[in-house]
């Protein structure tokens, strides 16, 4: 079939932003022609204006936003994947962990805002910004870390037993390689999740000390800064693409020797 | 020698005293296995499959307890903990490598696990490898290699800790027919050049009138040991015993006494 065929890189990337443009060309035509006021949709030229005009105040947000973000990731990292190594430990650790570590994902993390606003002081609004975005990024690595530490090869885990591996051997020359391509899965979740959590957690709670992105959008809505609030989101987007980017090439970089996700086939 | 006692009689490497396994569902995977193995032989257990020659070989490496009856290693020194040291390679029906690790490091592996420090044993580990006629793979990875290539590399995981038994669970056979006469030939060479005690599991008669020097033949429902053949024949085997009318009368009477085995199993059922 044609699908099997593999595209070469520089096609890969053209293509898309060709279209890209394309339809930004075709936006920016209609927008004229039919005459949109700018308050409904704005042409791409004036976004990229009001992106140029504002960029100091929106890189300002788009720090807060990528610093929250990256520091939510990160604690989620830490503890998902203490917690999975853990809960690989013991059966009985695991089935009196998992259940809250459940209702902790599938409660909406915008019906918990205010009582960790209430709880950490309005006067720390970043902190719970940064609480709640966590919640949100947390679940994805626990599980997937979870169930990677337990698909071990029955064989290996014989063969291990055989030689007489210690059980911090087991979990560092076998658990942790095993589990590695699910805990990358669950990372590019995650990465995804924690802005998420960071914008809808704004949005909630409103912005601490400074101002992040998702609060650009709300303040550039109550103006009718329409073009304004269209740079704020490409910036949400280009970080979203960025985090995701990076931990595909991640995947790659980890992967490239042996796992099927990430191998080159040759024909 | 170790293998002699004190009536300067050859006591067994190993031996299986009335050993039986009922799994917890109630199955009764093996019963009454009364089995030496000899020190230095090639023991092949062969029997259709179900009828607990791997479960025998899992019990015997010590990957699990039996129910019944006792495996004593009477030969084997004593460790400083009072247990027999039991040096053992064991081979599994997939070669059970680790897909993240290089040829080396899974070579290495044994010895890793048993506290070596990878520049102390570097030459072993590459003698193993270059045993197996693996030598300029040692920094591949699993995937880029064969299924024949995997399981040398198996095999030399098992080799490099130079152990006194080689526990092998159908390890050819998944391979194609000339990849695995190729892996016979190779292994009886390390065998005869190691010294080791082989146990074999096969369901292939053929194969094990090749290989052993002996041959039990189990039945099944529940396992058990309905016959040994001794292999009498000469080492070194090549082409021109896997050809000759020796290689095949003793093919006959090992496919007739699995027969027996099947006939009377399908009879208790």
């Amino acid at each position: 079939m044609d699908d099997d065929r593999p595209i070469p890189l520089g096609l890969r990337v053209a293509v898309p932003l060709l279209l890209g443009a394309a339809l930004l060309g075709l936006w920016e035509l209609l927008v004229r022609w039919l005459e949109v006021p700018k308050f409904v949709l704005p042409p791409p030229s004036m976004i990229a204006d009001s992106l140029l005009a504002e960029r100091a105040t929106l890189l300002v947000s788009l720090w807060i936003t990528l610093r929250i973000t990256l520091l939510a990731f990160l604690i989620a990292l830490v503890t998902g994947v203490a917690l999975a190594v853990l809960s690989a430990q013991s059966r009985l650790i695991e089935i009196s962990l998992f259940p809250y570590a459940v209702i902790l994902q599938v409660t909406p993390v915008v019906s918990i805002a205010p009582l960790i606003l209430i709880w950490v002081g309005v006067d720390h609004l970043d902190r719970a910004l940064l609480i709640l975005a966590t919640i949100v990024a947390f679940f994805p690595i626990l599980s997937n870390t979870t169930l990677g530490l337990k698909s071990v090869d029955h064989n290996l885990r014989d063969l291990f037993q055989l030689y007489g591996a210690s059980r911090r051997q087991r979990l560092l020359l076998l658990q942790m390689p095993s589990a590695l391509p699910y805990l990358l899965a669950g990372m590019k979740i995650s990465g995804g999740l924690a802005l998420i959590g960071a914008v809808v957690a704004e949005f909630v709670a409103g912005s601490g000390t400074g101002a992040g992105l998702a609060w650009r959008i709300v303040e550039s809505a109550n103006r009718l800064n329409i073009p304004g609030m269209f740079a704020a989101l490409l910036l949400l987007s280009a970080l979203g693409i960025l985090i995701f980017l990076l931990m595909a090439g991640l995947q790659t970089l980890l992967l490239r020797h042996w796992h099927e996700s990430a191998v080159r086939r040759e024909r | 020698m170790d293998g002699i006692d004190a009536a300067g009689r050859t006591r067994p490497l190993i031996r299986l005293g009335g050993v039986g396994k009922t799994y917890a569902g109630g199955t009764e995977a093996l019963a009454g296995i009364d089995l030496d193995v000899r020190q230095g032989e090639f023991l092949s257990l062969l029997g259709p499959s179900g009828c607990g020659k791997s479960t025998l070989l899992r019990l015997i490496a010590g990957l699990g307890v039996p129910s019944q009856g006792r495996i004593d290693w009477p030969a084997a020194p004593l460790d400083a903990a009072g247990r027999p040291q039991r040096a053992l390679g064991f081979v599994f029906q997939e070669p059970t490598l680790m897909p993240w690790a290089s040829v080396f490091d899974n070579v290495y592996l044994p010895l890793r696990l048993a506290g070596q420090r990878r520049r102390a044993v570097a030459a072993r580990v590459a003698a193993a490898i270059e045993s197996v006629g693996l030598s300029s793979f040692a920094r591949a990875y699993p995937r880029a290699l064969s299924g024949g290539m995997r399981m040398r590399v198996s095999i030399a995981r098992a080799m490099v800790m130079q152990p006194s038994v080689l526990l092998m669970d159908e390890p050819f056979a998944a391979l194609d027919e000339i990849t695995r006469m190729r892996l016979n030939d190779d292994l009886l060479r390390l065998w005869r050049e190691g010294g080791w005690t082989v146990i074999f599991v096969t369901h292939s008669v053929y194969e094990s009138v090749f290989l052993s020097s002996r041959i039990a033949v189990m039945g099944a429902r529940p396992g058990r040991i309905v016959a040994t053949i001794a292999v009498d024949a000469p080492y070194p085997r090549d082409e021109s015993f896997r050809t000759s009318g020796e290689y095949n009368a003793l093919c006959r009477r090992t496919s007739a006494a699995l027969r027996t085995a099947m006939d009377s199993a399908a009879a208790a059922a």
